[in-house]
Parts: structure tokens; sequence; C-alpha cells
């Protein structure tokens, strides 16, 4: 079984944001990032798959050299490959075009069965790669995974459940398969010391746009087709009210103010 | 037709509520901008009472790809379907609910035709005849606004909520175009093969009232207090990603970057400290109420309403107020 974990370098949802104001971008470079939280389930997923198929892991990642230290990482906790996608002319790359880059990179791996995604990335929130992933390879598009109920690879078939609103959907798909996963789907593990030691003096090799036959035109910000207009800070809530007193005046105004409201029925 | 509006209609094996027709509201808003007509499309099976409601909604044509193939949602066979009407009838907007049926539709569909999207989005405008969409990003203490000059349609997905509900007229009608558009069954990937309903009747996404608690509760009975205040007031129930994590409540409940995005009428914090990543999740909430027994802690910035003290003197006192005031 050949298995592919996408994995994004974000900014630390801690750290600083700093804007390229003008280019409406991101100043990565400058920034503390980390792996994407939802795709340390992804790379856990495809760990856990290894485990129980066989197989081999590559994990791919769209992005600045930087971008290498998410890629160690992986490698830390095992997988087998990585690869950077990474080029001048990817940069500013909307969803589509992303899709696009790794959707060139994957069919490069070759004969890969299930690609695991993370359901959406801390920083751009768009949560909509996965999807554009399976939809441009033309692969079983699988979102919202919180549970891999069984594979079987020769039978080229995978069932899952997704986790949709007011329940659960167990769903029969055919592989190859996109699989974007839910926080709770497992829990990652962490690398050990031996495995960092190693990764740290492997070498990450890189594709570029010539290597994926990725038209530089139609990726980056010369291909996007959204442009950003404007950044802003959303104007601070209303200074709020401290309720005083004792508990029972203080509950007595708080339930007057909510029925106010006239919300609760 | 040029600049039409076109908003897709969400269903479940064709069961709709009032919610699946909640974008016709801004809809409207943005084809007058356009001066152009709102549309709705479904897609479906046995669908011509929900095309014919969407008109009661203010679409003024709805567009209905109705066959047996596409009874149950499943992505690849629903995108497309969008993918063909869009080819056919070149709308200038498409807009989705950023749901997991909206998202998966939109996702499929711009990526057939090779279209921008810009998800999830919290504000929409016409502006010098081009559309404006606004998104939070970074847990919302950015907000990003772009314009589509490349694609067509520009689709959109929305955050439930973020707009008005558009008002009912039974009165009014839209005419109703049936498109006779299959695709093939073997050429479709997945199989729904069941539906397990969530215990959990309230879904958050859709709810009005919610109360969630953190760490703070110490327990998991804890929640126990928070399920009857919601059941008083008729709310929904959740949690931090301390409280999921510390295995006191499920993890469909988390509110937050890593779990869902909520947008209440009224959201009370209970024992939740107000963390970048849960505020990410909750501070567009009309009304926050936060009950926290430490003054400094952050939940209070955004809190409309706040109280300090314990959560275990602070909620019974308001579930007996309630129980008084509400007459239960
Ligand atoms: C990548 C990433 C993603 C994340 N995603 C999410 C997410 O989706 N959702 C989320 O919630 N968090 C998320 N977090 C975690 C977040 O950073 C916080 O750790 C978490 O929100 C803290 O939860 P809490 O407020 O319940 O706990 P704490 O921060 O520990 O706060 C507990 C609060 O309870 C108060 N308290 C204690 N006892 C009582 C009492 N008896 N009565 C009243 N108050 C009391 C305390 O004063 C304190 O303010 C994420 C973190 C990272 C790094």
């Amino acid at each position: 079984m050949k298995i592919v974990a996408c994995v994004k370098q974000v900014p630390d949802t801690e750290a600083e944001v700093k804007w390229d104001i003008p280019g409406g971008k991101l100043k990565r470079d400058a920034m503390d990032c980390v792996t994407n939280a939802f795709d340390e389930y992804a790379i856990e997923e495809a760990l856990l798959t290894r485990e129980n198929h066989d197989g081999e892991i590559v994990a791919i990642s769209m992005g600045p050299e930087k971008a290498m230290d998410v890629l160690r990482n992986c490698l830390a906790l095992t997988v087998n490959e990585v690869k950077l996608c990474t080029d001048a002319a990817f940069e500013g790359s909307d969803t589509f075009a992303t899709a696009s880059v790794l959707a060139a990179a994957i069919k490069k791996v070759g004969d890969v069965d299930i690609v695991y995604c993370g359901k959406q990335s801390t920083d751009g929130n768009t949560g909509v790669v996965g999807a554009a992933l399976a939809s441009i390879l033309g692969w079983s598009q699988l979102t919202y995974v919180s549970k891999i109920r069984s594979i079987d690879g020769a039978g080229k078939k995978i069932v899952v459940e997704r986790a949709i609103e007011g329940g659960t959907e167990v769903v029969e798909a055919k592989l190859p398969a996109v699989v974007s996963v839910l926080k709770g789907i497992n829990e990652p593990r962490l690398p050990n010391l031996m495995g960092i030691r190693k990764a740290s003096k492997m070498e990450i090799p890189q594709w570029n746009a010539a290597d994926l036959g990725v038209d530089t035109g139609k990726v980056g910000t010369a291909g996007a087709s959204t442009k950003v207009v404007e950044i802003a800070v959303p104007p601070p809530r209303g200074a709020g009210e401290i309720l005083k007193g004792e508990i029972e005046d203080m509950a007595n105004t708080l339930t007057d103010k909510l029925i106010d409201l006239k919300v609760i029925k | 037709m040029a600049n039409d509006v076109w908003v897709y209609i969400e269903h479940k094996e064709g069961a709709v509520t009032p919610m699946s027709f909640e974008l016709l509201g801004i809809g409207k808003t943005l084809a007058d901008g356009f001066g152009s007509n709102l549309c709705a499309f479904v897609v479906g099976e046995g669908i011509d009472a929900i095309a014919k409601e969407a008109g009661t909604y203010g679409a003024s044509k709805v567009f209905a790809v109705d066959a047996g193939v596409f009874k149950g949602f499943r992505a690849d066979a629903y995108a497309k379907a969008t993918a063909f009407l869009f080819d056919k009838y070149k709308p200038e907007v498409a807009l989705f609910r950023a749901t997991s049926q909206g998202t998966d539709i939109a996702a499929a569909a711009a990526a057939q035709l090779g279209s921008g999207i810009c998800s999830d989005a919290i504000g929409l405008a016409v502006d010098g005849g081009k559309l404006k969409m606004t998104k939070a990003a970074f847990g919302g203490n950015y907000t990003v606004t772009v314009v589509n000059e490349k694609s067509q349609p520009q689709i959109a997905t929305v955050r439930p909520k973020a707009f008005a509900m558009p008002e009912q007229d039974a009165s009014k009608s839209a005419e109703v175009v049936k498109e006779s558009f299959v695709v093939d069954e073997a050429s479709l990937n997945t199989k729904v093969l069941e539906f397990i309903k969530s215990a959990v009747a309230i879904n958050l996404v859709e709810a009005d009232i919610i109360v969630s608690g953190g760490r703070g509760l110490g327990n998991a009975e804890g929640f126990d207090l928070l399920k009857e205040l919601a059941e008083v007031i008729g709310g929904g129930v959740g949690a931090s990603r301390a409280a999921v994590d510390s295995g006191w409540i499920t993890v469909d409940q988390q509110v937050g970057q890593t779990g869902k995005t909520v947008k209440p009428k009224i959201y009370i914090a209970c024992g939740i400290s107000g963390a970048i990543q849960h505020l990410a999740g909750m501070r567009t909430s009309d009304c926050i109420v936060a009950i926290n027994k430490d003054p400094d802690a952050p939940i209070f910035k955004a809190a409309t309403f706040g109280i300090v003290g314990d959560y275990k003197q602070v909620v019974p006192k308001l579930i007996e107020k309630f129980k008084g005031k509400l007459g239960k």
C-alpha cells in the first residue's frame, strides 16, 4: 500500500502574525512556524495504516524552503520518504493552485492508494484543499473523516466514518481515495530521540514546478483567481459588563438580561 | 444568466430545515447590487417541493436536477451536477453554506471548473460591480477581503448564521426549471452505507443558545449541571478543547479552531479561560456570557456579561432563576 500524507507548515497560532500588506500575503519567513494541527492527525493515520496494512508513506508539503522543518518532523516520525514542493512560482497560490501542485506531486509519486490530509489549515482556514485534490485526481473524496473502519488493499476499497451535521455517515469508497481527517480520529504520537537525530541528517528532496510539470502561469500569485484587497482587524467587541454583587443578585440580573434578548423561549 | 446570483439549497435525502434557505437572504441583497436575479438550485431525488419552497424564500428561478442517482448526498455526484449547471448558465456568483455538504460540493465543483473559492465567508458585498468576500483568518484575529477577478462563477461558502434569515412569503413563487442531467452510477466512487444519528440532539452550528464548559468544570459531572441549564433555556452543550481532551465530553462538541465554529445568539462560557483558539470558534456570537472564578481570565474581554465566581455556585442559581422566570 502506498500512502501519502499532505502536511502544511503554518504560523504558530500563538505567534505574532506578520503581513506583507501590499502583497496580501503572510510573511511566512518571519514567523514562528509549526505543523498544521490537523495534519498531525493525518500523519498519525498514515502511520497507523502502514502498521495495519504494510506499505510505505510519502509525506508531501508545498511551501517555502523553511517548510523542510515539518517534513523533517515527518521523517522523525519514521515516514519512508518526503518531498518538498517548492518554487518561487508557487508563492501566493490559492486553494486550487495548491491542490493542483499537490495533485501533480501525488501523480509523480505514482501508484498511491490513500492520501491523508488534515481537515483544514489553521492559518488560511479554507478546508477545501482535500476535496479539491480528490476532485482534480478524480479519486474518492472522503472529508470530515472521524474513523477508518476498514481498508481492503487488494479489493481497492475503504470504509470510513464521517462526522457530519447530526450524526455519523458510514461510507464505502473506491481506492485511491483522498481522506481528510478530523481531530479525534487518533492520538498523534511524538517522535522519539533516535528518530529526531536520524531525521536531522537526512536530505529533503525538492520538486520545483518544472519537476512537477506544473504550468507556472497557473499557480502562485499569477494563477490565483482570488486577490486579497483588504486585511483588517475586526472591531473589538464592545466593552462588556461585569456584574457585581452577591451571586443571588448577579444571577437575577443576568437571567433578566438574557430573557430580554428574546431568544430564550 | 449573466450576473445572476445562485444559491445552493442543501437537504438531507429530501428533508430541509428553514436554514437550508438561509442564503437566499444575502443572495437577494447581492442580486439587487448586481441588478440581476436571485436563483436557487437543488440536486437530489424527488425535490419538487424543495424547489417550490425556495420560491417562497425569494428565489425567482429554481434549477432542479432530479434523478435516482442523486438520492442521498455524494460529493462527486452533486459536484458534477453543479459543474454542469454552472457551465450551462454561467451565474456570476454561487453561494453554499459552509457546512460539510456545502463545503464538499463547492470545493469539488470549483476544482472541476478551475475556479477560485472563498470559504467560510462572513461578509459579502457588491462594490463597483464586483463581489467582495470577507473571511476570518488566524482565529478571527484578522479579516481578509478578497475579490475573484478571473473565474466565473465567484464561489463562496458562507458561515452559517452570518447573515439574517430571509422572510418566508407563501404568496411568492419561483419558476422551476428541470434539468435532465444524470451521472452513471459506475462512474461514482462512493456509496453511503448508513447514517447513525447523533445522540446529541442539538447541532451546535445551528444552535441559537450554547452553554459551554472548560477545564474549570473540574470533572465530567460538571457537564451534567451545564446540560441542565442548557435544557432549561433550550440550548446545546459545547466545550473547550481542554474539557474534550480530559475525556469529559465528546469531540464533536468542541468549539474552536480545531473544533466547530459557532455563532449562537447566546454563548455561555463556564470555566473557560478564553484562549485565542477557543475564541476563534465563538467570538462572533451575538451575546457572550463568561462565568469564571479568575477576574483576569481573557474570556471577560470578549464577554458581553461576566460573572466572577465559581460555576458550581453560579450555574445552579441561574437554573433556579430561569426556571422561575420562564415558568418551567
Ligand atoms: C493548534 C491548537 C488548536 C487548538 N484548538 C482549540 C479548540 O478548537 N478549542 C479550544 O477550546 N481550545 C483549543 N486549543 C487549546 C487552547 O489553547 C486552550 O488550551 C484551551 O482552550 C483551554 O481550555 P479551557 O479554557 O477549558 O482551560 P483553561 O485555560 O485551563 O481554563 C480553565 C478556566 O477555568 C477557570 N476555572 C477553574 N475553576 C473554576 C470554577 N470552579 N468556576 C469557574 N471557573 C473556573 C479558570 O480560572 C480558567 O480560566 C488549541 C490549541 C492549539 C495549540
